[in-house]
């Protein structure tokens, strides 16, 4: 049996470990090493658990079992997903943290003796707050997650729901729950815990429904970021470093995700958590506009103007993903390279349903991480790229964001796609893009729309090459 | 007057959010897929917690309602923590530099 100063060593020793796996990502070299000193630091902190309580009976072993069971699912799950499905995976994942959080609350609540927080009843009175925090932040991450994960697999529509009173609802169930957890805390009565629970799990899927398809590469890193909470929540509990440190480190690296994507849309964190953008009253007054002339062509011509180009930019988006397009892009650059033409990529810092989406499926399709760029890096190329290919994307593209004041999209940050000799557009069809708005580029002299699937389109343009 | 241990968690939380600000601003936009599976896999350190509940049966039955808990959160925590760490490397496997030309 371990002592508990020294197991308290150890788990700090994990807890730093865990601070340098996330190190390392600031550097693809350097970020296989870091995932390493992650499963370190969690092999050692279970293996400290099962030292410092010394109970190797058929509890262990069930325990054991429970282990293999979960950790056999969560293998056959990593090998198996697509990488177009990570958002959902990531998504997937944050609901069983929080779940498995609100459990280790339950079994707290249920047994306090073992985890030395005093007795059924008479639970020491931080140790209760504490658990109630981990347990109500729990449950809103399971809850909703399992929203935003329904929306990414389209089983829900990604549309916004709203109703009449939502936000006072919303700030009504939010003040309840500290009344609660206050009242909890003076009374100690377990039926409060389980309505604490149930008002938490239900404002989860309240605070989620009313966003938007497109909203959620902030819905994720929020989430990721209650996640981390939740975790801390539950590590004053049970006054363990590692979980401290962890959950602190989750926590703000959640909370800096969804700043950098509110920021790549221009939006404050209020506007995305309230919800109700691009719901359907905006993309309903785009019907009446005047219909204006577009170029279009087909694989042929876009194969013509890449073939006379020197350099040429593609822009992936979402629709990129959904197409399963990535490896057929890269068989297309790779024939563009054999003739000598320069090809670089163009990173929206919204592209997809998550941050940094788009780049993992092009390392997927073994695009180079050197040959990709984010949008600060390259906006200044397009001026002197002869191509544009925009494949997937949309509203990151449309130049109203940089004239029209009275645009929803206005302010924010788009690639100057626009600047480019010639623009090749890949879309199915003239629709507006998630924010209901028309965009300008369809219409430009030098902007040929190439309307099809992205996949097909790539691989039509491959062979005209 | 003697400190409560408590403060001295706090300090050692807040100054985590710190380091954690820090670090993560340094991580390279490419990489924030893997840094949200991998930060998926690191919270699953709950799974300590987990392993105390599931241990704490008595020695008549190991199952009661609170063990009972700790045992599906340990399925839960390690769902996570394999898949998220296991996620994380597949994807870290395919970032690759550009050949260099002969």
């Amino acid at each position: 049996m371990l002592s508990a100063n020294l197991s308290a060593i150890f788990y700090l020793i994990s807890g730093v470990l865990f601070i340098l796996a996330l190190r390392g990502l600031s550097s693809p070299e350097t970020s296989r090493q870091g995932n390493f000193f992650g499963i370190l630091g969690m092999i050692i902190a279970i293996t400290v658990t099962f030292l410092s309580i010394g109970n190797f009976s058929t509890g262990f072993v069930v325990v054991l079992i429970f282990l293999l069971v979960g950790g056999l699912i969560g293998a056959f799950i990593a090998y198996k997903i697509p990488m177009t499905a990570m958002p959902e995976l990531v998504a997937g994942f944050h609901s069983l943290v929080g779940l498995a959080a609100v459990f280790v609350a339950i079994a707290a609540f249920l047994n306090p003796g073992a985890f030395n927080l005093g007795s059924p009843g008479n639970i020491k009175l931080g140790s209760l707050i504490e658990m109630s925090i981990g347990a109500a932040v729990g449950a809103i991450t399971f809850s909703g997650s399992i929203i935003a994960f329904l929306k990414l697999q389209g089983i829900m529509s990604g549309s916004p729901i709203t109703f009449k009173g939502q936000h006072p609802l919303n700030a009504l169930i939010l003040i309840s729950i500290i009344v609660l957890t206050y009242l909890l805390c003076s009374s100690q009565s377990s039926n409060l815990f389980w309505i604490l629970l149930a008002i938490s799990f239900l404002i989860g899927f309240l605070l989620i429904i009313p966003i938007g398809g497109a909203d959620m590469p902030v819905v994720i890193s929020m989430l990721n970021s209650y996640s981390g909470w939740a975790a801390a929540g539950i590590g004053f509990t049970l006054e363990n470093t590692a979980l401290i440190i962890t959950g602190a480190l989750v926590g703000s690296s959640g909370a800096i995700l969804s700043y950098i994507m509110c920021k790549g849309m221009n939006r404050s964190f209020f506007n995305v958590i309230l919800g109700g953008f691009g719901a359907t009253e905006q993309s309903s007054s785009s019907q009446n506009k005047e219909q204006r002339p577009v170029k279009s062509g087909n694989a042929d011509d876009a194969a013509f103007l890449m073939k006379n180009a020197s350099s040429v930019i593609i822009v992936p988006g979402y629709g990129m993903a959904v197409a399963q397009a990535q490896h057929a892009l890269r068989e297309m650059v790779d024939t563009l390279k054999k003739n000598d033409i320069k090809v670089s990529y163009a990173i929206h810092p919204v592209a997809g349903r998550m941050p940094g989406h788009m780049n993992v499926l092009l390392a997927e399709a073994n695009v180079p991480y050197d040959e990709v760029f984010e949008l600060e890096e390259i906006n200044n190329d397009f001026a002197n790229a002869d191509v544009a290919f925009v494949i997937g994307a949309n509203d990151v593209t449309n130049p109203v964001a940089k004239t029209d004041p009275q645009s929803p999209i206005y302010g924010m940050p788009v690639l100057d796609v626009e600047k480019c000799k010639s623009v090749l557009f890949v879309k199915r069809s003239l629709s507006p893009g998630y924010a209901g708005i028309d965009n300008d580029l369809f219409y430009k002299e030098n902007t040929l729309m190439l309307f099809a699937d992205a996949k097909k389109m790539t691989e039509d343009i491959t062979k005209n090459l | 007057m003697e400190i409560d241990p408590f403060i001295f968690r706090l300090s050692i939380f807040i100054l985590s959010i710190f380091i954690g600000y820090y670090v993560v601003w340094s991580v390279t936009p490419s990489l924030h897929t893997p840094l949200m599976s991998v930060t998926n896999a690191i919270s699953s350190v709950i799974i300590v917690g987990a392993i105390i509940a599931g241990l704490a049966g008595d020695s008549e039955s190991i199952f009661n309602t609170s063990s009972i808990f700790g045992f599906l959160a340990i399925s839960l925590a390690a769902i996570n923590i394999f898949g998220g760490f296991l996620v994380t490397q597949r994807m870290l496997a395919m970032y690759k530099k550009k050949k260099k030309d002969k």
